[in-house]
This record gives structure tokens, sequence and C-alpha cells, in this order.
């Protein structure tokens, strides 16, 4: 679905191409503010299959040196939908982590991290749909141990797979443009691309990559994965992004908190710039004063 | 009987809400997906379904992550 509407950012710039805006414009679901991309806030909504959000920010709830901190920073964030995990009952876990979620009234994105095949992804968003009671599911297939890299063909046939079973799938992507469009293809309704490995903190290392699958698919976009600080978060809105998922970048900071505050913020920024339209790129200076009326001296 | 990967001394023909209470898990616990022999164990089940005396059980729930 291809905006029809003009809207402020498509004319915008990375490097020194203009992209295309394959943005989805969330007709259906933002109603009027579809046409200008913007709300009353002056903030646009952004809507995943058919569920607006009205952060653009998504959260992992790894990493955090305690539930009570977690529950603080995903406040400061303001995000909607936290990624969570599936792992073994532990007799000894203290606290539960739903209920701290459930009382922050945060969504859950389960996820199958940690499996290294199609087959076990599959059973993994089974239980989490039986688990969680919802057909979302942050897909993830890991293909290498060091880089945590997605293995593209599991993943690719685990989507399929999920997509036939009615599953609501984000599958967690390398910045391949080919294989976000093959994601699509097979139905998932977003693509979660890296900017960098997991817990790397290196930040989106091939930017026109990232702006290349924005332009390919015109399901939204959420950068996963890099994230270091705020700049890089407001980089992946500034390319066209649709939203940014962070997850050691706030859990391991000195103070997560904080950091949750900063990358709600960069994200808000990143995306006014988006849709404000930056101006191109050019070697030689383009004066901001005018010439004319300039005294002449002697 | 495996449970979580360890040997378990789940007699057989317990049903799975059974075993679910001697972990400590509510019935009605939020968060919670039982497995068994690869399958999802749907809860409309635990209540009735017997657990066989070779089975391999994997009591999933939400841990931080992602």
């Amino acid at each position: 679905m291809k905006s029809v509407e003009h809207v402020p950012g498509e004319d915008n710039l990375v490097g020194e191409e203009p992209i295309r805006d394959g943005r989805p414009t969330g007709e259906d679901a933002c109603g009027e503010h579809a046409l200008t991309g913007v709300d009353q806030r002056g903030e646009d909504a952004l809507t995943i299959a058919g569920r607006a959000l009205s952060s653009r920010l998504l959260l992992g709830t790894g990493g955090f040196p305690s539930l009570q901190v977690m529950a603080d920073a995903i406040q400061a964030s303001e995000s909607e939908l936290v990624t969570v995990a599936l792992r073994r009952v532990d007799p000894n876990a203290r606290g539960s982590l739903v209920d701290v979620l459930a009382q922050v009234g945060v969504g859950l994105l389960p996820n199958t991290a940690g499996c290294r095949t199609a087959r076990d992804a599959v059973l993994t968003a089974k239980l989490a749909r039986e688990a969680f009671a919802t057909d979302w599911i942050k897909l993830e297939v890991i293909g290498d141990e060091d880089t945590l890299l997605p293995d593209a063909p599991e993943l690719l046939r685990a989507a399929e797979e999920l997509t036939d079973e009615g599953f609501v799938v984000l599958p967690y992507t390398t910045d391949d443009p080919v294989l976000a469009k093959r994601l699509v293809d097979v139905g998932c309704v977003a693509v979660m691309p890296l900017g960098s490995p997991i817990g790397s903190g290196m930040g989106i290392r091939n930017p026109y990559n990232i702006a290349l699958i924005r332009e390919a698919v015109t399901v939204p976009v959420v950068l996963d994965a890099g994230i270091g600080t705020a700049s890089d978060a407001a980089l992946a809105m500034e390319l066209g992004c649709d939203a940014v998922m962070a997850a050691s970048a706030i859990s391991r900071a000195q103070d997560p908190v904080r950091m949750a505050d900063a990358m709600r913020r960069a994200v808000a920024a990143g995306r006014l710039a988006y849709t404000a339209g930056r101006i191109p790129r050019r070697t030689y200076a383009t004066p901001s004063t005018p010439d004319e009326g300039l005294a002449r001296f002697g | 009987m495996i449970v979580n990967g360890r040997p378990s001394e789940t007699p057989p023909g317990e049903t799975v809400a059974v075993l679910l209470r001697r972990m400590g898990l509510a019935p009605d616990a939020k968060g919670v997906a039982v497995a068994v022999d690869g399958e999802v164990l749907p809860r409309a089940c635990w209540d009735e379904f017997a657990l066989p005396g070779d089975a391999r059980v994997e009591v999933l729930t939400a841990m931080q992550g992602g």
C-alpha cells in the first residue's frame, strides 16, 4: 500500500540520492492522521498489522540489573511494546516478569531468542502463543554463535510456516533488502533489520542498506540490534525506519532509566527530522545570507 | 520422565496440572507453556493429560530477553 499523499519527508535524502518512501500511510488505522502523518500532539502514530502504537520505540527486557529498574526504564521510554523470551521455569526465580510488565501496562512481544532452527523457532512461537495469548511473535533464528547473525534460509522457512499458521510475524533479519522483501512476500507484517550485531553497540554499519530496505518493502521497518546510544536511534529514524528496538543499549547503560529517556527523545527527534525533510548534502557551501544589499567599502 | 532437562520423580500417569502444582505454579499461571515430546500441550489439556513414564516435558515461562 503506497502512499498517494505527499507527506513531508518523502523527499528526504540519504547521502546524495532521494529515497522513494514506501511507508504505509496507516490510512485504515490512523484515519485522518494519515493525511498529514501527524496527530494532535505533533507526533504520528505507527501502525503494525492494524495495531496503532503511539511510541516508535520498542524495548527488550533483557539485561536489566533488576525488575524495578526494568519497569522504571520502560516507563521512561514510554514504549508500548516490549519483548520477552521463553525459558525453562526457574524454581528460584524472584518476582514474576509477567506480573511486573502487567503492572507497567505494556504490551508483550514474545521472541524466539536462542532458536537455531526453523523447527525450534516454530515450536517456541507456538508455546509463546499459549503462554501469552498473543499471535504476535518476534522471530529470531540465529545462525552463528559469535555474531548472532540470523540464519537466512531457516528464518525464511520459519516465517512462512508461522504466517501460514496465522501468526503475526516480525522477523529479526540482516540488513539485506532482498531478504527483507522475501520475508514480506511470505506474509511478515514488519521487518526488523539489524544495524550491527546484537549487543555490539556498533550502531548502523550500513545505513544505505537500511534506506534500501525502507524503499523495498511497504511494511514497517523496525531497526533492531546494534543501537549503542541515542544518536544511533535518531539516525535509524532519519533513514526512514518506522521504529527502533533497543535492548542492551538501555538495559546495560550505566543509568538505564536515563538512557531510556534519551532513546525516547532521540526516536522522536529522528522521526520529526525525517518527516521535516533534511537538506541535500553538497560538497560546496551554499550561503544562507544573500549577497544582495551587501555594503561596499572603498 | 525428563522435566526441563532433568530426570524427574514424577510418577507415570500424573497429570500436567499436578506436575505444575508440585513445581510451585498456580493452575492459572500466566505466562506458562508446556511442551510434551516436542509438541505444545494446550492449557485446556493440562487437567486431563496423563504424562507417560518416558515423557520429555518442557515447562516454560517468560524471561527477560530480546
